[in-house]
């Protein structure tokens, strides 16, 4: 029992931070924007957010819970949607290869992060702001200490609900607004939206920008609360930005989908982990990393069983990864 | 029309607009008034979508004013020009296919408020109630017909209260029975006060539907005449320039017609398991125009594309005789092959583009996808090709910048005009041509059917799927009827009428509407 609740509490982390990731790309690529940069701007905003509760950890001697959470988001943010920026500036308005730029962005978010890591690390391998990640570890009061329930549902820190309730506002943006039928005309024919009127080039920056801010609170969650508040110079956060992508697909471009594929995807990851010692048998090493693919093949097989089917809806925006011209209409 | 002048719902006046050094419209004025439908008259780039698209807020004339009302107006984009009335139906249909009629009608309309699709289906309702169309608002548009994606285009521009309404070849993609529906609906919004211009060069649709016709030729507004008082051959006067005409020649072959290609019981089944083609048996013989009549999607695509290898056939049998007199069996054979032996497939699609094009290469390069796997060295030989190009471009009067011009840009008539150049530069023995002429005007089109009596007098066996049947009756010389998949006969166009074959179309009909419902 408890490895079984050990096993589900460590899927819930890890499925909030690609739940931030894939939500954050979905707002993207439905605005037709194929944004691989996304494990660069986890990266962005992971560092972001760490630097700045440790700084202000650091710099004051009687921290404020609040103004933790505030500087970390924040500045979490604003360094993901400055990724998205640059990544809309080179697509959007320079017309930029797509999938070139995205993977451009990735190993620029990484380099940036580390480079300014060597700041923060000060000749180290890792610091911790050990204040800041007690702060966004704290579980829900009360409710946690319900015994196996509390365990399951109550014991995570408050961005484990805050994904959640994202993902949620994001579904009901996307299919039950105005802006959300016009954003998904964005990315499904631009031309069309164009010449209804709706502002083209505004929509898939805008859809880009807070998609990379969202997509960054999932680096900020990764290295505040799944990463114990601690910075290193060795991390696995890019793998997790991959699965974010991944994550996308497997959803079937619905953020709904995405609330309980993440936790799938965390389930399948930590699979190695426990499973055997639930059956009571020991894993050999080489087959951990095998089992930790098992998220990735579950997406390719998706992806071939909606090619397969064949349906409209669950093939992904019509006009993801293409620029647009206004001339070509 | 009343004894006073009335103020027109739109008048435009001088307008010019040039692309580069190319001037689209030079000074051209016209009025349109409430309650009229106008048709604007004018050949493959004579700038009548152009000046239109200046109305839709596309374009922005350079010279000239526009009035609304007698208002001077500016129209910036098309969202001006749906707040000032004007609603404007492309060719090319502008819609969202994962998107239901409902959101794409609604798309863009910077209302206030929660988003409430049930009372947008209900205007929607009302709209179709009062106008007569048949639409259903909760279906998604991938699974519409391309009228009833037309219908949803009009919809759209009336729910934004539009009272000014452009079409541009409205009819272009219709069936006959499609055609008399809208024109039902034209009427019914013509009465309703609403200006209607039809951007059109089917004559005899001008005469049918509209109350003014205006000419445009290379351009220039060469006049407006209410149409009771112009005859088809005056407008297609001032429309070109210069008489032509009207007569197709049919000329006797000098060598007597061989069978060439022997076709027996082919049967098609698609991939939803419907017949669509049943059984069907014929000959073609060279020197020859062999015309196929037959409402669209009575199996012509099908047939054509069996003959060329790229459809998969249920059964049935294709023999081709060789110039030495060999039978070959084509069905099963492979595509490249089966063009080696001269056998060559031009078919226009509805949409004009994305059959046998590719859009982003020029006019060179297109050439050379049919002639590329003859070159013998790693490294492709330009020079003939180029050759080849500008000598289509010159003889079939293709209107480009230059050959190196993306066919993507070119008008849909022009890019056409490359399509069927190409297959008859490659001097085949069987020619097929499916809707060659769709959407040319005059000239174009008689410079097609030149060409192909060209290829007949050469000794090529022709295939001409036609849709416009005054033509099929004058070129063909025998003229295979379609319906419903199945053959209904083949008649001798000198004996027969317009009325039999027209006949012989329908006697399919009910049971093709039936597989569609």
């Amino acid at each position: 029992m408890t490895t079984l609740i050990a096993w589900i509490n460590r899927a819930v982390w890890f499925g909030t931070v690609i739940m931030f990731g894939s939500t954050g790309e979905i707002i993207t690529e439905r605005s037709g924007n194929l944004n691989l940069g996304v494990p660069g701007i986890m990266f962005l905003g992971g560092f972001a957010g760490f630097a700045g509760a440790y700084y202000y950890e650091n710099g004051t001697s009687d921290p404020s819970a609040a103004l933790i959470i505030l500087i970390a988001m924040l500045c979490g943010m604003a360094a993901a949607a400055l990724g998205g920026l640059i990544y809309s500036f080179l697509t959007i308005t320079l017309r930029a290869n797509q999938n070139v730029t995205g993977l451009a962005l990735t190993i620029f978010g990484a380099g940036i992060a580390n480079f300014f890591g060597v700041q923060v690390l000060n000749g180290g391998t890792s610091v911790k702001a050990s204040t800041s990640h007690a702060v966004f570890a704290t579980p829900i009061p009360v409710l946690s200490g319900l015994g196996a329930i509390g365990q399951i549902f109550f014991s995570y820190g408050f961005m484990v609900y805050l994904a959640v309730i994202i993902a949620l506002v994001t579904n009901y943006f996307i299919y039950r607004t105005r802006k959300g039928l016009n954003l998904r005309a964005v990315g499904e024919s631009p031309a069309t939206a164009d010449s209804v009127g709706i502002n083209v080039t505004r929509y898939k920056y805008a859809a880009t920008c807070i998609g990379a801010a969202i997509t960054g609170l999932g680096g900020v969650y990764y290295v505040m609360d799944y990463g114990y508040g601690t910075w290193s110079t060795a991390n696995s956060i890019e793998g997790l930005g991959w699965l974010a992508v991944a994550l996308v697909i497997f959803a079937t471009w619905k953020p709904v989908n995405i609330i309980w594929g993440a936790y799938v995807f965390g389930t399948f990851f930590w699979l190695y982990n426990y499973l055997p010692s639930l059956l009571g048998i020991t894993l050999p090493n080489y087959l951990v990393q095998l089992t930790q693919m098992i998220p990735y093949v579950v997406t390719i097989l998706v992806l071939i069983y909606i090619s397969a089917k064949q349906k409209h809806e669950s093939q992904g925006p019509a006009a993801l990864g293409q620029s647009y011209f206004r001339e070509d209409r | 029309m009343s004894d006073h002048p009335k103020i027109p719902a739109v008048s435009m006046r001088g307008i010019t607009k040039r692309f580069g050094s190319v001037t689209a419209n030079n000074h051209c004025s016209l009025d349109i008034q409430n309650g009229e439908i106008l048709a604007l008259l004018g050949e493959n780039g004579s700038g009548k979508t152009t000046l239109m698209n200046m109305l839709a807020g596309l374009y922005y004339p350079d010279e000239g004013q526009i009035f609304l009302d007698g208002r001077e107006v500016s129209i910036n984009s098309p969202h001006d020009a749906f707040s000032l009335g004007i609603g404007m139906v492309h060719q090319h249909f502008k819609l969202v296919d994962v998107l239901t009629a409902t959101e794409n009608i609604i798309l863009g309309i910077g209302e206030k408020g929660k988003l409430d699709l049930k009372a947008a289906a209900a205007k929607i309702r009302s709209i179709c109630e009062t106008y007569g169309f048949d639409l259903n608002p909760d279906q998604k548009i991938y699974d519409m017909s391309v009228s009833q994606k037309q219908t949803v285009e009009i919809v759209k521009v009336l729910y934004r209260g539009a009272r000014i309404l452009i079409l541009d070849e409205p009819t272009a993609v219709l069936t006959p029975q499609e055609t008399d529906r809208l024109f039902t609906i034209i009427h019914n919004m013509k009465d309703d006060g609403k200006a209607i211009v039809i951007i059109t060069h089917k004559l005899n649709e001008v005469k049918r539907i509209s109350d003014r016709v205006a000419i445009l030729r290379k351009g220039e507004c060469v006049g407006v005449y209410p149409t009771s008082e112009i005859s088809i051959q005056e407008m297609t006067d001032r429309m070109v320039g210069h008489k032509v005409v009207l007569n197709i020649e049919r000329p006797v072959p000098k060598t007597p017609p061989e069978q060439k290609i022997f076709i027996r019981n082919l049967t098609v089944v698609d991939e939803d398991g419907l017949t669509r083609l049943d059984h069907v048996s014929f000959y073609m013989n060279t020197s020859e125009i062999l015309g196929v009549a037959g409402i669209s999607g009575s199996g012509q695509k099908e047939l054509l594309e069996s003959i060329a290898g790229l459809q998969r056939v249920q059964s049935g049998s294709i023999e081709y005789k060789d110039d030495s007199g060999n039978l070959l069996e084509l069905v099963g054979r492979d595509p490249l092959e089966i063009a080696r032996l001269g056998i060559t497939l031009s078919f226009v699609p509805e949409d004009r583009l994305g059959m046998g094009l590719v859009g982003d290469m020029d006019i060179t390069d297109n050439i050379m996808l049919r002639s590329f796997r003859d070159g013998r060295s790693v490294f492709t030989n330009r020079r003939t090709p180029k050759k080849l190009a500008g000598k289509i471009v010159n003889d079939l009067d293709v209107k480009t910048p230059s050959l190196a011009t993306p066919v993507r840009k070119l008008s849909g008539g022009n890019v056409q005009k490359v399509l069927v150049g190409r297959e008859i530069a490659s001097a085949p023995r069987v020619l097929l041509t499916a809707y060659a002429v769709r959407g040319l005007d005059i000239n174009s089109a008689y410079q097609i059917y030149d060409l192909l009596n060209q290829q007949k007098e050469r000794g090529v066996a022709v295939l001409y799927v036609g849709e416009d049947l005054d033509v099929l009756m004058a070129l063909c010389d025998k003229i295979m009827v379609l319906a419903g998949g199945k053959l209904a006969g083949i008649v001798d166009p000198r004996v027969t009428t317009k009325e039999a074959i027209g006949l012989m179309m329908t006697g399919g009909a009910g049971k093709e509407e039936q597989k569609n419902g």
